[in-house]
């Protein structure tokens, strides 16, 4: 049987075009760019795997560039009075540091694994829309260069990420940062609400056969619960973001304290929005180490039903927490109590994952690989962030802490130790699927106890200095109000800064791990299975082909590619292996299907993108630039809409000899 | 019932594999869309029903809504609703005349209340309630605003499905391309229910 990933309705488009024209120029405005090899094709790609990359290289650009930031941040603070920064450049600093690592780091490096292996993982040959699917990396690309273009343009955003308004008005903040600020996070924004919708789409509409909600791998469970959240979180910062920029711009009265408005407003709508955030950021992590924990402890998942219901649990109750941000802010007795109750509430869930991954652990044969690694940092480090998170539910604890380092140290636990750990576990567990050589064991070693031993000498003293009493976002501190014995400023912040760097060592070792494999060619070539692993996208080649699989699978358990691979013994319970991963692959595509039908490249994902940051500029220079993109979008709308996603003409069938090691497509007709 | 099969029958003659929930794809996008769009507005109004009654100059809410205009203006909106349901219906028969009538009909009835908020706003503002006069101005035309600004952008895809129709440039199934804009149109006008109730009906 023939199946052709895409929906059924899309195929009355042969029908509509005038005979004797070719389709694809008969239906596109430009005549629909071909396949290549050339950088030409990256530009009008639609994708999955292509755009995965390309999210995350780009979001792994930002990394660096927030993480100079963050260096530059930690020098100015090694020592009493720093004289690297001034004060103004040390608020652009911070403010642009967590920017970038949450909206331009963390999201899309998400977002790029969940581009790449969600489709692979529920058995699809794409995602439901794959041109708005291009259009959100474009979105998010273009978001980030124009948030960062504000550096050489007068000075980046400076009130801090959360950007509390009044404090964030053009009376205390003049430059044009934060209007570049409010146009590149809606842009992005943008690039998060389409890749909500469509991954949603794809994850509830395009699992192959057999795959129940149940029988989906955890990784994209939590993705799909990271973009319900999404969905619902996003619009609430469109809102708030807006009110920022009609006040801004047009000169707005929303958080104009004189004419009577209330500053909790923005805190409100912004932390509506932030809080979901966090759990945006930390969900998919938890999803990349559900899939490498039981791999490198050779058991199932523990509790695989509560791990999906926990993370749907953090999900629903995650937007019940938003104002524990705002214990400081005198919302009075009653709703501190029900904050400090629900966030309290919320780390049962979180508990309950922590659990189940020592459970899963326990007993197993593990291997500790360099994903391995990372996953138990995650576990690890997560559980002290999570812990630290805990005191800061109790209200009266959490006065204390308000705006001091403790506070920092706390999220960069969870975010550093849990967000980012999980997603190094992500990049060296599916480097090889990716990219199909392995990255260096003996380097990536190097690499995750580099940036273990970093990440706490940074954020460990942090704990100290913020019981101490040393603020946050303070942008020098004295040696007269230092204190001293162990407790001192002045040592605990070298310790920290001494950290940071030996971090930026740990992540500099990982570009050289990439160099080493791929330019010196060290790396060893990868198998399709190099991990013995238990899910769909092991089941294919590496890196997969286009069309992902030869055959979709008939998926009858959870863990399909396991259960072909191994089968238990009713009596004794043993589990032997009754066939490799070849023989595996070998079975399935035996009789590849035929007329595959792939969505076409196209040029209007990249342009309607283009348009978006033409608005933005021209909001903030010129007005008559602000048109132009207004009509940009609408014709790079209409061109869209006029143009078919898959182009008729196109349709290949995989080679018939049922040989699994050719990767090229054959074009067909 | 016999309209989902025969479509299913359609899919499985080309070949394709109907989805796993049985909803098309496009239309779940769509449905998540409007979910997501339940809470721009959910922003929108709450900051209004927040600022409704700060007015530190200018005019105040009653003594500036125009109830019996705002009213007929609604209904009209309200109305485009039932031609659009027309249009969806006449698209699932087949019948392009009479679906590209009711897209006509239901985008000038849309044109109509877009055309009476121009007008109110003009009003308002010549009676002194300008955009940045007060928290209630500010807040009551972002709100207002963003909807008009809906109904606006719904008011062009009809136009432009009722070109792309007559041209018969249409991908895919006809029918549930218009029941999509259907969609959003009955969203929008649900929102404005909201909205016509909370900022004109019930006094600050």
């Amino acid at each position: 049987m023939t199946i052709i990933e895409r929906p059924s309705t899309e195929v009355a488009i042969a029908g509509a075009v005038p005979v004797g024209v070719k389709p694809s120029e008969a239906l596109g405005v430009f005549k629909r760019p071909a396949a290549s090899s050339s950088w030409r094709d990256w530009v009008v790609t639609v994708d999955h795997k292509k755009l995965g990359i390309m999210y995350g290289v780009a979001a792994f650009v930002f990394f660096l560039i927030g993480g100079v930031e963050a260096l530059l941040i930690r020098l100015q603070l090694i020592a009493p009075d720093g004289k690297v920064l001034n004060a103004d450049q040390y608020n652009q600093m911070f403010t642009m540091h967590a920017t970038t690592m949450v909206f331009l780091f963390v999201m899309p490096m998400a977002a790029a694994f969940a581009n790449y292996f969600v489709p692979l993982q529920i058995g699809a040959r794409d995602v439901a829309f794959p041109r708005i699917n291009a259009f959100g990396f474009w979105c998010f690309l273009f978001g980030g260069l124009f948030l960062n273009s504000s550096w050489f343009l007068g000075g980046g955003a400076d009130g801090g990420w959360f950007m509390y308004a009044p404090n964030s008005s053009t009376l205390f903040s003049p430059s044009h940062g934060v209007d570049f600020w409010t146009m590149g996070l809606q842009i992005t924004g943008i690039a998060s609400l389409t890749g909500a919708i469509n991954l949603i789409v794809t994850i509830l509409n395009m699992r192959a056969p057999g795959m129940k909600m149940m029988r989906m791998p955890i990784f994209t469970w939590m993705v799909l619960v990271t973009q319900f959240l999404l969905l619902f979180a996003i619009p609430v910062i469109t809102v708030a973001l807006f009110l920022l920029t009609f006040q801004r711009s047009f000169d707005a009265t929303f958080f104009d304290v004189a004419s009577g408005a209330d500053p909790l407003l923005w805190q409100h709508l912004f932390w509506i929005f932030g809080h979901p955030e966090v759990y945006i950021l930390i969900l998919p992590s938890f999803g990349i180490v559900s899939e490498v924990i039981p791999v490198f402890s050779k058991k199932p998942l523990f509790g695989y039903p509560i791990v999906a219901m926990s993370g749907a649990a953090i999900g629903f109750v995650g937007w019940g927490v938003w104002a524990h941000h705002m214990f400081a802010s005198g919302l009075g007795p009653v709703s501190v109590t029900v904050f400090s109750m629900s966030t309290m509430a919320i780390a049962v869930p979180t508990g309950v994952k922590i659990v189940n991954w020592i459970m899963t652990m326990w007993g197993g044969k593990l291997t500790f690989t360099v994903p391995m690694l990372f996953a138990v940092g995650l576990v690890t480090q997560f559980t002290i962030g999570g812990l630290s998170g805990v005191t800061h539910a109790v209200a009266p604890s959490d006065t204390q802490q308000t705006d001091t380092y403790y506070i920092v140290a706390h999220f960069h636990y969870v975010l550093f130790g849990g967000a980012v750990f999980g997603l190094f576990a992500g990049f060296y567990y599916w480097w090889p699927k990716m990219f199909g050589r392995q990255l260096s064991e003996s380097i990536g070693k190097w690499n995750f106890w580099l940036m273990v031993i970093g990440m706490n000498m940074t954020f460990g003293p942090m704990h100290i200095l913020g019981l101490q009493g040393q603020p946050r976002r303070m942008f020098v501190w004295t040696k007269a109000r230092a204190g001293e014995g162990l407790f001192n400023f002045g040592f605990w912040n070298r310790i920290a800064s001494i950290g940071s760097f030996i971090l930026g060592v740990g992540i500099l070792l990982f570009i050289i791990n990439i160099f080493y494999t791929h330019k010196l060619k060290k790396g060893a070539l990868a198998s399709n299975d190099p991990w013995d692993a238990r899910t769909l996208e092991w089941m294919t080649d590496s890196p997969p082909k286009e069309h992902n699989f030869d055959v979709i699978p008939q998926i009858n358990h959870l863990d399909e590619f396991f259960h072909r691979k191994y089968e238990q013994d009713s009596a004794t319970h043993s589990v032997t292996q009754v066939h490799s991963a070849d023989e595996v692959m070998a079975e399935l595509n035996a009789h590849p299907d035929e007329h595959i039908h792939m969505p076409s490249r196209s040029y209007w994902p990249i342009l309607l993108a283009l348009s978006l940051p033409t608005i933005g500029y021209g909001l903030i220079y010129n007005r008559m630039l602000m048109a132009i993109g207004v009509a940009m979008v609408l014709l790079t709308m209409f061109g869209w809409a006029m143009e078919p996603a898959t182009s008729p003409d196109e349709d290949f069938d995989p080679p018939e000899s049922g040989d699994t090691h050719t990767k090229e497509l054959v074009p067909h007709g | 019932m016999a309209e989902s099969a025969i479509a299913h029958d359609h899919g499985v003659s080309h070949g394709a594999h109907a989805s796993s929930t049985g909803l098309s794809n496009n239309k779940m996008g769509m449905w998540m869309f409007l979910g997501s769009e339940c809470l721009l507005f959910g922003g929108l109004i709450s900051t209004y029903m927040l600022y409704r009654g700060r007015v530190s100059s200018g005019p105040q809410p009653n003594n500036i809504f125009d109830i019996p205009f705002t009213s007929v203006s609604s209904f009209i909106l309200l109305m485009s609703s039932l031609t659009m349901v027309l249009a969806v219906s006449s698209a699932q028969r087949k019948d392009d005349r009479n679906t590209n009538l009711w897209l006509t009909i239901t985008a000038l009835l849309g044109a109509t209340f877009v055309g009476g908020q121009v007008y109110e706003f003009t009003a308002f503002y010549r009676e002194g309630l300008g955009f940045t006069t007060s928290l209630f101005g500010s807040s009551f035309y972002s709100l207002t605003g963003f909807h008009g600004v809906h109904v606006s952008v719904g008011i062009i895809m009809l136009m432009a499905l009722v070109g792309m129709n007559r041209n018969n440039r249409i991908p895919g199934d006809k029918a549930e391309v218009v029941e999509l804009i259907g969609l959003y149109w009955h969203f929008v006008d649900i929102i404005w229910i909201i909205i016509f109730t909370l900022v004109y009906l019930i006094p600050s």
